[in-house]
């Protein structure tokens, strides 16, 4: 397959890099401001190069790669709430050319995820997104694979960055701000963690699940869920939750009857939700075979570009 | 894997006793005459709930199906049952509240959710390590009637909206994770 990409942040970059080892030819890469391309397969190593010491991708138009030949778009820019805008505009360019879109960019999965799926329906291109809900971890496959029909709820912790906060001052009884401080140094939580501590990351993923699991009876978008965050968590929570053998993680969760909410949940101390570190994890409620647990890594460039070039195979020729 | 159900567990039954005379004779009753084997029981005299009952701890070993029946044999002598085996019948709900708990008067929280309707805060543990002007936490038990922890829970969100306090709320809904 020819692959044109979008976006050279860690995931991006990380496809271009890794399309290769999959069989696929790397037919452009942009960023906000700049691109390289070429029909015939561009030089990634020199791109990437590029972009780390210049902050330049190469001499053309990121236009060029959105304009230029693949069969599949992968849409890697940084996430947008509300129009999903620009990510959503360079899907619809895709679509409306009849080439498929892969995307690890949640907003438009998130935010319009009707107009998304009815782009689709009158292209001859097919959309996939299994990179922006957990990474690596292969949770709308497995919905899928199951039948959205078969499952009847879906929970999990969902942010890598809340939960390492979370697990760290349950271990060490540190205070927020302390280990928030920490995990910047560590370049676990970016220098904006908002969107992470603040349970919004969380809930969009939430929400692509609840578009996925309703099939277009309802539509979702980041204003259905119900979110709180882990900012107002003391110590002095966890402790207590502590001495009564559970330990708190920021849970999001789509409900039987379809709700979705985002918060900080009392969970036993040594069960499966319980996950330390970065990790995380998703569980399905399913109809015939109980539940199903599905751990990893659920961000990092290299982990959510599998993702993408998963997706990627997935598709038809 | 053994699912099969003469396997004999351990399983913990927490009650509250009216104060009276033989009412703890009464409650073991319905678990030996239903198979159970007493393992212990915790029977805290003087330490009255709020509702002035004795809470009772009995641990016991049956098999699943005999660990219904008494469960519903006790639930037929009307005991009122906190928590039987691994929260299944969701009866005690643990949350925990942050935030200015003594500026916001932590006895009003409590009654206001006493008032909510279907709970009873059967206990509660205070934690201030930065003392009583700042932001503190309390852990609460709750009982609940059977299926209404979720009004509890939304009671209880309310109350803390109202108040600008934290929730961390139970995983709820096949939560035992």
């Amino acid at each position: 397959m020819k692959v044109a990409i979008l976006g050279a942040g860690a995931v991006g970059t990380s496809v271009a890099e890794l399309a290769g080892e999959y069989g696929h030819t790397v037919t452009g890469l942009a960023d906000s401001g700049s691109a390289a391309a070429d029909a015939d397969g561009i030089d990634v190593d020199a791109a990437i190069a590029s972009k780390s010491t210049e902050d330049v991708i190469g001499s053309g138009d990121p236009s060029d790669v959105l304009d230029g030949e693949y069969d599949v778009l992968v849409e890697a820019t940084p996430t947008t709430l509300g129009d999903a805008q620009p990510g959503f505009d360079h899907v619809r360019t895709a679509l409306e050319r009849d080439r498929h879109a892969v995307l690890a960019n949640k907003g438009p999965v998130a935010e319009r995820y009707g107009d998304l799926r009815e782009l689709e329906a009158d292209s001859d291109g097919k959309v996939l997104f299994e990179a922006t809900v957990g990474g690596a971890m292969p949770v709308l496959s497995t919905i899928d694979d199951f039948g959205p029909d078969h499952i009847t709820a879906a929970r999990g912790v969902l942010n890598g960055t809340a939960n390492f906060i979370l697990s760290r001052m349950g271990a060490d009884g540190l205070g927020y701000e302390h280990v928030l401080a920490e995990a910047q140094d560590l370049g676990v939580a970016e220098a904006d963690p908002t969107f992470d501590v603040d349970g919004t990351d969380a809930a969009l993923k939430c929400v692509i699940v609840a578009n996925v699991l309703a099939q277009g009876e309802r539509e979702y978008s980041l204003e259905d869920a119900e979110v709180d965050g882990i900012v107002d968590v003391p110590g002095s929570a966890i402790d207590l939750a502590k001495e009564d053998g559970r330990t708190v993680r920021l849970i999001g969760e789509v409900a039987e009857n379809g709700a979705v909410r985002v918060g900080p949940r009392l969970v036993p101390e040594n069960a499966a939700l319980a996950v330390s570190g970065t990790r995380n994890i998703v569980q399905l409620e399913t109809e015939h075979a109980g539940r199903l647990n599905v751990s990893g890594r659920g961000a990092g460039g290299p982990e959510t570009a599998t993702a993408v070039l998963a997706d990627v195979g997935r598709l038809p020729e | 894997m053994s699912d099969s159900s003469d396997e004999v567990n351990a399983y913990t039954i927490r009650l509250e006793l009216v104060d009276e005379p033989g009412e703890l004779l009464r409650a073991l009753h319905p678990i030996a005459d239903n198979g159970g084997n007493l393992l212990s029981i915790f029977h805290e005299r003087g330490n009255l709930t709020p509702r002035g009952h004795i809470p009772v701890e009995v641990d016991l070993e049956a098999t699943p199906e005999r660990f219904e029946t008494i469960v519903e044999a006790l639930k037929a002598e009307d005991f009122t049952i906190i928590q039987a085996g691994a929260d299944r019948y969701g009866e005690a709900l643990t949350v925990v509240l942050s935030g200015h708990l003594v500026e916001t008067d932590l006895s009003d929280t409590l009654s206001q959710i006493h008032q909510s309707g279907n709970a009873t805060v059967t206990d509660l543990s205070l934690s201030a390590p930065e003392g009583t002007d700042d932001v503190s936490s309390a852990r609460l038990r709750l009982a609940t009637e059977a299926d209404a922890a979720e009004d509890t829970l939304a009671a209880i969100r309310d109350i803390a909206a109202q108040k600008d306090l934290c929730v961390v709320e139970p995983l709820t809904a096949g939560g035992d994770a």
